[in-house]
């Protein structure tokens, strides 16, 4: 079975966000895999370790995307791909979304691409069904659990509002990971000395096989949210019933009941 | 001539979610800024009584694609059936609720129409035909003005985030039903079961939510004999804890949520989980118990309108976003909160 998963590299999210000269700044915080992407990372390998075959990590992006391909890597990918074109920088989703798809293309296919829910940066959140529509694949998004995978099928559950729906879909399809899949592995000792060593292989947009995608989706100005002015209040009083009252008062002043 | 502004229903079980009428309300008034009409399509089965209650929240013109096969949400034959339904019609804007399918129907939706797709914007501005709009990006750490410069400018609306949808019983529109677009036997992905979920209030629906973390372990409780395996001894702990945030989330008739430090630890399950990997949520009232105001919490929560924390440790960070704040301990303050909202809430 040939998986590819498509990982993307994100500032870690305890990072404390601003905006310096208009630039999105996350200050010395590290810049690390995508944590929704561990997961699908996590899905590929299970995959392939029950079916058989290889999982190959796939990211587009600048230099430093390079740290989350050596995180996949060393979680036990066999190869990884980047797309790594300057004329890509400010891309929009569904450019991003074209280029991969024509990467997947150019890699030969697959049997499963597996993508994280959303990238924990600009929370879009629409790439893996993009990619779906472009591939003319069945797009099983959010899967909580994999029931059962052979070469031909796979039935999964996907967790919606309402609960969980249960979904059978032929090969080659397009999976995206949320987390009650269960926990990503940590790299083993091995797997980091294998990423350091490996070679990735980088391609532009023209070498993926089409013309470069016009970005549609602009975002002229990034700014810090207003200050929220909370004037905090601490409750006291001499034994909780007489706290919980003066509170349950306070908040019936808000008129938010 | 068709009109310019289009709002996408998503329903479950033929009953449209919450942020659908929000959806259609606010598409109203773009088009009533427009000078447009307003198109309203909903995809999937027996779908007669969401037609009138589309027209009561805004729409002129309902497109139905009402079909068996439509029953259960599919990407495929629902994204199919919305380009469809779009064909030669040139709209300026097509907005969707940013529910779980509504993203997903619009992702499709820009690949198939050739356009972006604005995600999740909690407020909207029009210049002309021109929407910019606004998204918080990184968790709510920055709010980013986006645009999308191709048509229709696809957006999704967050929950509750715009005005609160009135009906009006004497608005008319038309309702006109369009066939399928794809065939059974050309859908790859079959609905094969469903499972609902436990009770209760949807956590991205509640205008209230009480939310317990891993202080509610700290419960000086014993558990009973029977259970000796350390963790669960632990698990028991926090979920009388559960138990008593859940008491007070039904006196308030709010949902139930947690810190990822509860979710991890099994207290609750995930679907509980607020924050930058769980649900982002902005209810009326954030009650947080245990809970320190981790960055990826309240990443999750910070834009709730009241804030209260009750917290044993006076230092914890979500003191400083708490409008209201109770030094102590969760099973001492709880039970009797829970009593004193019930009195004042005449339940
Ligand atoms: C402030 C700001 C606002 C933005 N707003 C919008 C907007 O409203 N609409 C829009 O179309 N674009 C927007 N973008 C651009 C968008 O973030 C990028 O195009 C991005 O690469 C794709 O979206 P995402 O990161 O949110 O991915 P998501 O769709 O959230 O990612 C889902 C999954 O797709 C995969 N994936 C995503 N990106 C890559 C990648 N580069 N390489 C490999 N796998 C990947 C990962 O598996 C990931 O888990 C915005 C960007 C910024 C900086
Ligand atoms: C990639 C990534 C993503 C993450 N995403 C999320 C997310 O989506 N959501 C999330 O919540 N976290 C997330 N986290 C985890 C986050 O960093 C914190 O670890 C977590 O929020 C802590 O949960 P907590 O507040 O319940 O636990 P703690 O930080 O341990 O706090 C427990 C609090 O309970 C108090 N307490 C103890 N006993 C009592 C008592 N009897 N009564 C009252 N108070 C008591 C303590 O004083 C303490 O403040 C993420 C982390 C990473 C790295």
């Amino acid at each position: 079975m040939k998986i590819i998963v498509c990982v993307k590299q994100v500032p870690d999210s305890a990072a404390a966000m601003s905006v310096e000269d208009g630039k999105i700044s996350w200050g010395d915080a590290p810049l690390v895999i995508n944590p929704w992407d561990e997961y699908a990372v996590e899905a590929a390998l299970r995959l392939t370790e029950a079916q058989g075959g290889d999982v190959i990590a796939l990211s587009l992006g600048d230099e430093n995307a390079k740290e989350a391909i050596k995180h996949a890597l060393a979680m036990g990918c066999s190869e990884a791909i980047l797309v790594n074109d300057p004329a890509m920088a400010g891309a929009d989703t569904q450019a991003v979304a074209r280029v991969l798809a024509a990467a997947i293309q150019k890699i030969g296919g697959a049997d499963i691409v597996v993508f994280g829910k959303q990238a924990i940066d600009s929370d879009v959140g629409a790439t893996p069904s993009m990619v779906a529509r472009l591939l003319g694949w069945p797009a099983v998004t959010l899967v909580s659990e994999i029931v059962e995978c052979t070469q031909s099928e796979i039935k999964a559950s996907r967790a919606m509002e309402e609960g969980r729906q249960q979904v059978a879909a032929e090969l080659p399809v397009v999976l995206s990971i949320v987390k009650d899949y269960g926990e990503p592995r940590y790299p083993s000792f091995m797997g980091i000395r294998k990423a350091a060593r490996a070679s990735v292989p980088e391609w532009t947009v023209a070498d993926t096989g089409i013309d470069l995608p016009s970005a549609v989706v602009t975002w002229p100005n990034v700014m810090a949210p207003p200050e929220r002015e909370v004037t905090n209040e601490i409750i006291e009083g001499s034994n909780p019933e007489e706290i919980a009252a003066k509170l349950a008062d306070k908040i019936m002043e808000e008129k938010v009941l | 001539m068709a009109n310019r502004v289009w709002a996408y229903v998503d329903q479950f079980k033929s009953q449209a979610l919450l942020a659908s009428w929000e959806v259609v309300f606010t598409g109203r008034k773009l088009a009533d800024q427009l000078g447009s009409g307003l198109t309203v399509l909903v995809i999937g089965s027996h779908l007669d009584a969401l037609a009138k209650a589309a027209i009561e929240y805004g729409a002129d013109e309902v497109l139905l694609v009402d079909d068996p096969s439509l029953e259960d949400y599919r990407a495929s034959p629902y994204a199919a059936a919305l380009a469809g339904a779009v064909g030669e019609n040139k709209l300026d804007i097509f907005l969707f609720p940013t529910t779980t399918r509504g993203r997903e129907v619009a992702g499709m939706a820009a690949i198939d129409l050739n356009t972006g797709v604005l995600v999740d914007v909690t407020e909207i501005k029009l210049d002309g035909d021109k929407v910019t709009a606004i998204r918080p990006v990184y968790a709510g750490k920055l709010l980013s003005e986006v645009v999308c410069n191709a048509k229709p400018q696809l957006v999704t609306l967050r929950g509750r985030a715009f005005e609160k949808p009135v009906p009006d019983a004497g608005r008319t529109g038309t309702v006109t039903k369009l066939p399928t677009v794809m065939a059974e036997d050309e859908i790859k992905l079959k609905v094969t079961g469903y499972q609902a979920a436990e009770g209760g209030v949807s956590l991205t629906d509640a205008s209230v939510i009480v939310s317990g973390g891993r202080g509610t372990s700290n419960n000086s409780a014993e558990p009973p004999a029977e259970i000796t395996d350390e963790s669960e001894k632990e698990i028991w702990k926090a979920q009388q804890g559960f138990i008593l945030i859940n008491d007070l989330a039904s006196v308030l008739d709010g949902a139930v949520g947690a810190s990822r430090a509860a979710v991890d630890a099994g207290y609750v399950p995930y679907v509980h989980q607020v924050g930058q990997t769980g649900k982002v949520v902005s209810p009326d009232l954030y009650i947080a118990c245990g809970i320190s105001g981790a960055i990826q919490h309240l990443a999750g929560m910070r834009s709730s309108k009241v804030i209260v924390a009750i917290n044993k440790d006076p230092e914890a960070p979500i003191f400083k976003y708490a409008r209201f704040g109770v030094v102590g301990d969760l099973y001492k303050i709880l039970p009797p909160l829970t009593a004193a909202m019930k009195e004042r809430l005449e339940k």
